[in-house]
């Protein structure tokens, strides 16, 4: 599970922290890109082709945010607000119905099944670690080129790159487009591993998306890029790891429930948020 | 060469509070011209350079880089012609990113940016060279990130970065104003360096009558989004602080209201 949204979280990563963006696109984005994906799968192609028509559909959606926020200076967290609420309609239109069912089609991860020859529970994770392996490993390559070096330049210091005569407009919008293009992966694989896909998966994907990134940057550090994109994917696991736990969790006749997801969501994140103020302090208390 | 004809700016147009920042403003520099820029708080100094950079776009009139027209370029088109070093220290390098990232997006500028690395290893050691002429220490450096610099490094910094690939105009808006003095005298030695090695033509806009006078071999003065004054040449190297106060009150008393000044 924290593999399958590793990729949605490494993208969410890039907005909000590279890019300064804070886009709740990938609510919409990550469903779309599993309906895509189910549409395609149904209408006969292979489950390899509709991720990358998932990922197309998904870049639109985040480029159509990005041009909202630089080409008609709509501030960026409305202007994916809007983009998002577009989405569950658009989504509901290219589904043609509230969910489609993908039992008994062959998807990517009974593909992977085969091909390995390893059962389920052990290729599935499997499968969904090494794409996200291969992702990071591209983007840290990619954040280190000159393209990359001014990419992360427009979310830190936009006055400095245009003056040295980059384009900020053009890198926004495919920043944020990219982001959602991996968010729209995710759908789809999410889709395909679990056999249907959803108008309301996406509910609350970009909660969990900033609680993983936040975790991980909290457990694992964020000194250079290269180490924040691997705490983000790490993060997105050990959010997994901890909302199984807390589901797992019984105190005498009190037990959590799926309702209380949400809730204990915020209580991570205000917690990882906080602790690195609590460390300083005892750090502090410490040297006196 | 630059010719700039007529160009006009103002902020809220229409509304009540509207600002007319630029009147018509008229100015031909040769290459080879440093051109300090004084005049009173508002008077349009910042706005004309703004003007120029392409921060926003001009009502009317025009401006014309050596053959190329740039009235309607946008700001990161016209960078490639144009270097910048900016009042705030923190405006003209990423904090995020090290000294050596920040030199590397330098040396792109105006130039096609591809997926090569971004620092190569070949660049490092004339990166070294160039920093070892601020003689601050940064050339061992070069792994730090800026953010954790002085803001008299930073602005050193910016000076290199904006004068590593040579600019055919450089705008400096009172780069030294936010500095304690000794700092702001290193940069200004500095400015007057690259400026005089490299033959650049520049424009520097100043609050201090002292420097305006030492520096560069012309000076205008700017009220009311109009230039009122213009010194080049035998006459300029003969001016004095008090020459430049006289002309300020006289605008004043034709004004009959006192606007605050800074006169250092």
């Amino acid at each position: 599970m924290g593999f399958a949204y590793g990729l949605m979280v490494i993208g969410v990563y890039l907005t909000f922290r590279v890019l300064d963006f804070p886009d709740l696109t990938v609510d919409g984005s990550l469903p779309l890109g599993a309906a895509v994906s189910a549409v395609a799968i149904t209408a006969g192609y292979s489950p390899v082709v509709s991720i990358f028509m998932a990922a197309c559909a998904g870049f639109i959606a985040g480029a159509v945010t990005g041009i909202l926020n630089t080409k008609f200076k709509i501030l960026h967290l409305l202007a994916s607000i809007l983009t998002m609420i577009a989405l569950y309609s658009i989504n509901l239109r290219v589904m043609g119905r509230p969910n489609i069912t993908l039992l008994g089609q062959d998807t990517v991860v009974d593909w992977f099944v085969r091909v390995t020859g390893l059962p389920s529970y052990i290729s599935t994770p499997l499968l969904f670690g090494l794409i996200c392996l291969v992702t990071v490993v591209l983007l840290i390559w990619f954040l280190h080129t000159e393209i990359g070096l001014a990419f992360l330049a427009t979310g830190n210091n936009m006055q400095m790159i245009t003056s040295q005569g980059v384009n900020t407009d053009t890198f926004i919008i495919c920043g944020v487009g990219l982001s959602n293009a991996m968010a729209a992966i995710t759908g789809a694989l999410v889709a395909q591993n679990q056999g249907a896909a959803d108008v309301n998966m996406g509910v609350g994907t970009i909660v969990a998306g900033l609680a993983s990134v936040i975790i991980g940057e909290t457990v694992f550090g964020d000194k250079t890029i290269s180490r924040a994109l691997i705490a983000a994917l790490l993060g997105s696991v050990l959010y997994r790891v901890a909302i199984a736990l807390a589901l797992g969790l019984k105190l005498g006749s009190f037990s959590i429930t799926p309702s209380d997801l949400n809730l204990i969501t915020a209580l991570l994140v205000i917690v990882a948020l906080i602790m690195p103020k609590i460390k300083q302090k005892i750090i502090a208390a410490r040297s006196k | 060469m630059i010719s700039i004809t007529d160009i006009t700016k103002a902020f809220n147009r229409g509304d009540i509070n509207e600002v007319k920042a630029l009147t018509g403003v008229n100015l031909q520099v040769n290459d080879g011209d440093f051109i300090t820029i004084i005049g009173s708080n508002g008077a349009g100094k910042s706005t004309f350079l703004n003007a120029i950079a392409g921060s926003f776009s001009i009502d009317s009139g025009r401006i014309i880089l050596n053959d190329d027209d740039i009235t309607r370029w946008p700001e990161y088109k016209r960078a490639a012609l144009i270097g910048r070093v900016f009042q705030d220290p923190l405006l003209g390098t990423c904090a995020g990113a090290t000294i050596e990232q920040n030199l590397a997006m330098a040396n792109t500028r105006g130039k096609r940016r591809g997926l090569g690395f971004g620092v190569k290893s070949k660049d490092r050691d004339s990166f070294r060279k160039k920093l070892s002429v601020l003689k601050l220490g940064l050339e061992d450096r070069l792994k730090v990130h800026t953010g954790l610099l002085s803001g008299g490094q930073r602005q050193a910094l910016t000076m290199l970065m904006a004068t590593m690939v040579r600019p055919r105009l450089l705008l400096l808006d009172e780069h030294t104003a936010a500095l304690d003095p000794k700092t702001g005298g290193m940069i200004l030695d500095l400015t007057a360096e690259i400026v005089e090695s490299q033959n650049l033509t520049a424009l520097m806009v100043t609050h201090n009558m002292n420097q305006a006078i030492s520096m560069g071999n012309r000076l205008i003065m700017f009220h009311r989004g109009e230039i009122v004054l213009d010194i080049k040449g035998e006459k300029k190297k003969n001016l004095k602080v008090e020459d430049l106060l006289r002309r300020f009150s006289e605008l004043r008393g034709e004004e009959g209201v006192s606007d605050r000044m800074l006169l250092c």
